[in-house]
């Protein structure tokens, strides 16, 4: 298994910036140092043309550290290459830079984020629940929101 | 002309009797208004296809004197909770209950609706009757059209027998 162009032109213009990599079924991933996605974006979009965010989601690990792990998905419309980028976060820093100067539609995707897994995102203009109600207290996403809580407007608790 | 001389009341019965039915009012009002629904779908989920499928021709709602959507819950008789009501929608919907005029009913229509169906999580309402009264509840995930038809004509019964308001 060969490293592929994209891990290649990473490496290059950020030395620090791929910790990890991996391709199985013709799916490759990258696994980036999160502080640095907004250059690992950069160069995916300027020099290779990954000109759609599929997908933009997170995963809870817990209790594995670092907890958090952002999931990007990419797609070069034109070639149809694919590309799947993760960077994980330790839940005393779960902030990453937003993506939505590269991509509009981040907009909503960290938006949902914030509302599920209480990530926060840097540079976002707008970041507030999308899915739940304003009153919602807590992230119903995360591994350690209780299974039963309820938080219901209006009617009985549970 | 002597027998009706006879007996005047006897003959006026027979003579009526092919012409005139007697009933109560209240049953009046009730065969009038089973047969007259205007209905508000309040469709949020995937039961809204079973939904369509029962009201449109081939199964024909229509056939039960209940085929008229209203989108304005004014001018409706029945509400039809179709779908998973979750709690940012439960405000809403006890909303547009409200609006409507009497005399309303409410139709569950699928495990969702009635008893919150899969999702016991914390976004889903467990069941709408925790918000409005239920007067039909329909099982199923979805339910079949069958189904469907059943807990309308089962509506329709209770219409028929209940008290009406009509002053
Ligand atoms: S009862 Fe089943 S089919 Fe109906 S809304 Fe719920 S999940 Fe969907």
């Amino acid at each position: 298994m060969s490293k592929f162009p994209e891990h290649i032109a990473i490496e290059k213009a950020n030395p620090t910036a791929v910790l990890d990599w991996h391709e199985r079924f013709g799916d490759r991933t990258l696994i980036v140092e999160a502080k640095q996605i907004v250059e690992v974006v950069r160069t995916l979009k300027d020099a290779f043309g990954y000109d759609m965010l599929v997908d933009l989601t997170c995963v809870d690990y817990l209790p594995r550290r670092p907890r958090f792990e952002m999931v990007y998905h990419f797609l070069n419309v034109e070639s149809k290459a694919r590309l799947r980028v993760k960077a994980q976060l330790e839940e005393s820093h779960a902030r990453v830079a937003s993506l939505m100067e590269f991509y509009p539609i981040a907009d909503w995707f960290e938006r949902e984020v914030w509302d599920l897994f209480g990530i926060k995102f840097e540079g976002h203009t707008n970041l507030k629940r999308i899915m739940l109600y304003e009153e919602f207290e807590g992230h119903p996403l995360r591994k350690d929101y209780p299974k039963t809580k309820r938080q219901p407007l209006m009617g009985p608790q549970n | 002309m002597s027998e009706l001389i006879q007996s005047p009341t006897m003959d006026m019965t027979r003579s009526l009797s092919s012409n005139v039915m007697t009933t109560r009012f209240d049953k009046l009002l009730g065969w009038a208004r089973k047969y007259s629904l205007f209905q508000y779908p309040f469709v949020t989920a995937c039961c809204g296809m079973e939904f369509m499928s029962t009201a449109c021709s081939h199964y024909d709602l229509d056939r039960f004197g209940a085929a008229f959507p209203r989108f304005s819950p004014r001018q409706a008789d029945v509400i039809w909770v179709v779908g998973t009501i979750s709690h940012k929608i439960a405000p809403v919907l006890k909303t547009i209950y409200e609006q409507m005029a009497d005399p309303k009913w409410v139709v569950s229509f699928g495990a969702c609706a009635s008893c919150g169906g899969p999702y016991d999580n914390y976004a889903t309402v467990q069941g709408i009757d925790t918000i409005i009264p239920v007067d039909v509840y329909i099982a199923g995930c979805p339910p079949r059209p069958e189904a469907v038809l059943d807990g309308l004509l089962k509506l329709q019964e209770l219409i028929q027998n209940q008290k009406h308001e009509w002053k």
